[in-house]
């Protein structure tokens, strides 16, 4: 299924690449007809369409994404292989911020229910959901970075702590969702026959959340992992645009700022990959985590 | 409360006897009269610069102060909120649109029909669109309509699937069985028969989308592919707010202030419409 998927918007996108009005290099300055000539012929864009698609794609599954228009000398994979491990990075800092932050208040808030201690955080979670990561981003800044001096403001892996605000800012937005979908797992699960049986069969009730609740009533967090990354993909447009990080998000967005469009191509492509890929992971975490359909396969 | 309550009635009592919901509302309506309202009621053209004043904080002529060219921030959350409303309730229009024929055609038909259209949305769930978009816009450059139409694009998905799910419910009921025997034709069938009964699913759900569409917009404003000036959104606002926040905080505050207002406002009403049309809600 998924191979399919991405064959169809490989080509999609490549097709809709060509579309894009005007030829890669008559923006600035006006080269002479045969510089213009030797370039096409370097760039291989004097093929006819399809040899260029049957030879992009099959630079594809070889892992070569071709040349980028913009930096002369530098190719679309390259770029990918500098960019994705910060990109990586940063991601993983934001999704265990936001699980840990995000599971620990959303059980507690399904535990004490109806209390301060449900009130308060779902409060914050609203928040968390309403306040897109392009503001949520200055305004730390500007209270933790700016006024109180606290961190650095910009940059990734130079000052100590500058990593900090970065993974803060992508994870919070996650971290309230996860709040709210743990929250409503736990309430679903609490309530069942089996974790009154154990409660019967004389479980502290520590053992029973942890152990038989948190199983079934966290299968929505799984499943919400896989949609998640897309999401993230997004976020670290914005984050690494905020705080000046060299990661793929923010080369993807000057690339689509200059119109560098083999660049765009790859990288898009590349992107869909990964976001299939981890649908997939976190379909088959949910449905291995639930003994349910477990049983069935 | 009496069983004679029509639904729309029923629903009606019950959102205004939700506080988070009014609120909500009310503060959409105003917001929406003073989007419309802003050529007359900004104190100052959105493009008014004066040069010599520069960014100042917030006083008596200047309200929420003036940016680095002395334009009056005031004026140009007015005129922005029109451009982000008008993005926000357009482009749901558009996802309104496509999601419900699709979603009918889905339920009504069913058989092969509905599972190669249902298959197709799923393929397209796993996509990246928030990626598409900004390439259609790369590609087609940024013009408002073409915003429209790809954001519109993108969030009809979900909504697709709950028409699919209310027709599905609804196509085995007498009336509809009725209205075939008749020889109904098809269209009038889902525009008569079939549309009004689910208008209350798709009510909340297009509110529960504008807000994302809103967000969709200033994300690919703020990171200036979308709105381009001299035309100027809430995300294009907040976008130059954070170039100068450092000297000139307000330039960022009032415009996410604003924003996230808004966004709050939104959610509730959609939330509160949801419980006032679920009637399973009554129970609780």
């Amino acid at each position: 299924m998924a191979i399919p998927v991405l064959l169809a918007v490989a080509t999609m996108t490549f097709f809709l690449v060509k579309l894009a009005p005007g030829g890669p290099f008559d923006a600035e300055k006006a080269v002479s007809p045969q510089v213009l000539k030797n370039l096409n012929e370097a760039y291989n864009l004097n093929a006819s369409q399809w040899e260029q698609y049957t030879d992009y794609m099959s630079g594809i599954v070889r892992g070569d994404f071709g040349p980028s228009f913009k930096y002369p000398g530098r190719s679309v994979t390259e770029m990918i292989g500098i960019g994705l491990p910060i990109t990586f990075e940063l991601a993983i800092y934001a999704i265990l911020i936001a699980l840990v932050i995000g599971v620990f208040s959303g059980v507690l808030a399904a535990l004490k229910r109806n209390t301060l201690l449900d009130f308060i955080p779902m409060a914050i979670a609203m928040i968390g959901i309403c306040v897109p990561t392009f503001l949520m981003g200055p305004l730390l800044v500007l209270i933790f970075g700016i006024n109180l001096e606290w961190l650095p403001v910009a940059g990734w892996g130079q000052l100590a702590g500058d990593k900090i605000l970065p993974s803060v800012t992508l994870g919070f937005a996650y971290a309230a969702y996860i709040a709210r979908l743990s929250r409503g797992g736990m309430l679903e699960v609490l309530n069942q026959d089996f974790i009154r049986t154990a409660r019967a069969k004389g479980l502290t009730e520590t053992m029973v959340v942890i152990k038989h609740a948190m199983q079934g009533g966290l299968i929505p967090v799984v499943s919400f992992l896989g949609p998640a990354i897309a999401g993230l993909l997004a976020g670290s447009f914005v984050v690494e645009t905020i705080f000046q990080i060299p990661g793929l998000g923010r080369f993807y967005v000057e690339a689509a700022l200059n119109r560098d469009y083999t660049m765009i191509l790859g990288t898009t492509i590349f992107f869909s990959a990964m976001i299939v890929f981890f649908n997939l992971l976190s379909d088959l975490a949910a449905l291995w985590l639930n003994p349910r359909s477990r049983d069935i396969s | 409360m009496s069983n004679s309550a029509s639904l729309w009635s029923d629903a009606l009592y019950r959102l205004t006897r939700n506080k988070a919901a009014m609120v909500g509302g009310s503060i959409l309506i105003i917001l929406i009269l003073c989007a419309i309202a802003a050529p007359w009621i900004a104190p100052y053209p959105y493009a008014y610069q004066d040069l010599d004043l520069g960014a100042a904080p917030p006083s008596a002529q200047h309200i929420l102060g003036t940016d680095i060219l002395g334009r009056d921030l005031f004026s140009r959350i007015l005129y922005g909120a029109r451009v982000s409303l008008l993005v926000g309730f357009v482009a749901t229009g558009v996802a309104l649109v496509i999601g419900v024929s699709w979603g009918i055609v889905a339920g009504f038909f069913g058989g092969t029909i509905d599972s190669v259209m249902m298959r197709i949305v799923d393929i397209l769930y796993g996509l990246p669109f928030i990626i598409f978009v900004i390439l259609l816009m790369v590609i087609f450059g940024s013009n408002l309509w073409l915003l429209f139409g790809a954001i519109g694009a993108v969030e009809w998905l979900t909504m697709s699937r709950i028409v699919r799910g209310q027709v599905i419910g609804l196509k085995n009921q007498e009336f509809v069985l009725a209205a075939k025997a008749m020889g109904v034709s098809n269209f009038s069938m889902f525009r008569r028969h079939l549309l009004p009964n689910i208008l209350g699913p798709i009510a909340v759900y297009a509110t529960l989308t504008i807000p994302q569409v809103m967000l969709l917009e200033s994300f690919l404003s703020f990171l200036g592919l979308g709105i381009q000036p001299p035309m100027s959104s809430w995300g294009t606002l907040i976008k130059d707010g954070v170039e100068s926040m450092e000297e000139y905080s307000w330039l960022l505050v009032y415009p996410g202030i604003t924003f996230t207002v808004t966004l709050f406002a939104l959610n509730f009403f959609g939330d509160g419409l949801r419980d006032a049309l679920d009637p399973k809600t009554t129970d609780s």
